[in-house]
């Protein structure tokens, strides 16, 4: 092997650092400066950057398991089974409301079923990155309008436990039959490592639970690889069943394991956002830009009237409603996600330009707007 | 002493947030990051009360050392966090009452230990704290006996310093 490799792919980890650094300093998102770099140097950019693909691409890949495990890492199973109970209603507004424009942007823009399914994914969801980011940046964490946002987002990942095995149901082409059937196999898979997790932790997290944090780390990061592999061949996604494995895993392995994961998934996800940009022609983003804009309108309007909605129920005054709303508005790592997910398996392309336009956009203005509303 | 009414609050991914109203008027809250870092929260805006104030925030060696200036015993959080390692033992804050058979006699004299196989590790009297008192340490009615041993022993103690 030649010194090339490193040399590509470290002046890639470090301009990637130089990226994190500038959107520390002006206190926002590097998601967005991660895909921006990725336009600027992939296919159709400024400069041709050219990485040993096979390389990034598992990255990648990597990038998106590591995503979605401490996604599920993020809460316990107790959590998502009181936020199923107490606040089904707020999570069932959320879903109408901004999968909806999703939706009605793809058919108004002539995309085909495929296309619908992705872009209302990638409307719905909110960043629970930037999101929990904006809450402690600003300092909102102990307020009282918290919980409601906090809930929605757990509800919003159970909802994408539901929706990603969907997606890969349509995605494969199957039947309308097949779709129901992934997505049944999801639910029964979903409501048994939910019931396991809150019975039989202590097994799992006993045979995880090693003193070493190598050990841990390996032995998490092992499975977690096992179980998404599994469930990619059974054709459920294998973001699912990292998520899966996220949410069994609990106590102090939990804790332990979500501090050692996340150095790791920063430095993955953050080749995936290069990735997802970097086969992202630029000038496309730029034609689609208008659509993008119309979207983060729209999108950004039904987010905050989910935030604020769901904050009026909970008691919360105006301006506590006004902090929810703005809260939720910023869409970044999942709707990524989502469109790679339709980017590996084929779709229109001109979807994966809508999306990386919209990401930008949003995820910028999220913490802006919710600069303004403090 | 009255608690004042207490609210819980689940803070999913965060921790938990506890609050509750102070006879002034002012609401004030304690959120207990998973970490183990406290947060001491006032929402004394009256155009927002929804939105708080961090005035503090805390890490665990800090939180003992404020709530034993507060004037709560720290025997207590220590006592406590042993509760959970030690599933088998029972700790509880026994009263002495002043018809009890052991009132105004000595630890020795009630043969606490060697009876009900019950260790006294401390005395709460009035305001004062005697920790680890000896055999010759007389219970005085209104004590509190902090105990520790086997449920059934401490029970037994218990019912014996309630006088019945």
């Amino acid at each position: 092997m030649s010194g090339v490799v490193f040399l590509e792919l470290g002046a890639v980890v470090f301009g990637l650092a130089l990226l994190a650094r500038v959107a520390d300093r002006l206190e926002i998102s590097p998601i967005p400066l991660y895909l921006a770099a990725g336009l600027v140097f992939g296919a159709g950019g400024v400069a041709q950057l050219d990485l040993s693909e096979d390389f990034v691409e598992i990255s990648a890949e990597i990038g998106v398991v590591l995503l979605l495990l401490t996604l599920g890492l993020e809460y316990r199973a107790d959590e998502l089974e009181h936020a199923l109970r107490a606040g089904t209603r707020a999570g069932l507004v959320d879903v109408v409301l901004n999968a909806t424009p999703g939706v009605v942007a793809a058919v108004v823009l002539g995309f085909g079923a495929k296309e619908t399914l992705l872009l209302a994914g990638i409307t719905y969801i909110s960043s629970s990155g930037i999101v929990s980011k904006v809450l402690r940046d600003l300092d909102w964490l102990g307020n009282r309008e918290t919980p409601s946002v906090l809930s929605l987002l757990v509800l919003e990942d159970l909802a994408m436990a539901l929706y990603l095995p969907l997606l890969g149901a349509v995605l494969l082409g199957g039947s309308v039959g097949r779709a129901v059937l992934a997505v049944a196999i999801a639910v029964a898979v979903l409501l048994a490592v939910l019931i396991g997790a809150l019975r039989y932790a202590h097994v799992l997290n006993r045979l995880l639970a090693a003193r070493s944090n190598e050990a841990l780390l390996l032995g998490v990061v092992g499975l977690t690889l096992l179980v998404a592999g599994a469930t990619q061949e059974l054709r459920i996604s294998a973001a699912v069943g990292a998520f899966l494995v996220g949410i069994a895993l609990s106590g102090p392995v939990q804790a332990r394991a979500t501090a050692l994961i996340d150095p790791l998934r920063d430095l993955f996800a953050a080749l995936f956002f290069l990735f997802f940009g970097l086969q992202i022609d630029p000038g496309r983003v730029v034609s689609w830009l208008l659509p993008a804009l119309a979207l983060a309108v729209a999108t950004a309007a039904t987010k905050f009237l989910t935030g604020t909605w769901a904050a009026r129920r909970a008691g919360v005054g105006r301006r506590g409603q006004v902090r929810a709303g703005t809260a939720l508005i910023a869409r970044g790592e999942f709707s990524i996600v989502i469109a790679g997910i339709g980017a590996a398996a084929g779709v229109d392309s001109d979807l994966g330009s809508l999306a990386a336009g919209y990401v930008l956009l949003l995820a910028a203005a999220g913490p802006i707007l919710a600069r303004f509303a403090d | 002493m009255t608690v004042s009414e207490v609210r819980e609050t689940e803070l999913p991914g965060v921790g938990t947030r506890f609050d509750f109203q102070t006879s002034d008027g002012s609401r004030l809250a304690v959120l207990v990051h998973r970490s183990g870092r406290r947060e001491i929260l006032v929402y004394d805006d009256p155009r927002d009360p929804d939105r708080c104030r961090t005035t503090l925030s805390l890490n665990s060696d800090e939180t003992s050392t404020l709530v034993e200036l507060l004037g709560a015993s720290r025997i207590t959080a220590h006592l406590s966090s042993m509760q959970l390692q030690l599933e088998d033992l029972t700790i509880d804050w026994l009263e002495v009452h002043p018809g009890s058979r052991w009132a105004e006699r000595t630890l020795q004299d009630a043969a606490v230990h060697t009876r009900t196989g019950v260790s006294v590790v401390a005395i709460l009297r009035g305001g004062d704290t005697i920790p680890a008192p000896g055999a010759e340490t007389r219970i005085l009615p209104g004590d509190r006996l902090v105990a520790v041993g086997q449920p059934d022993g401490v029970a037994q103690l218990g019912s014996e310093l309630l006088g019945e």
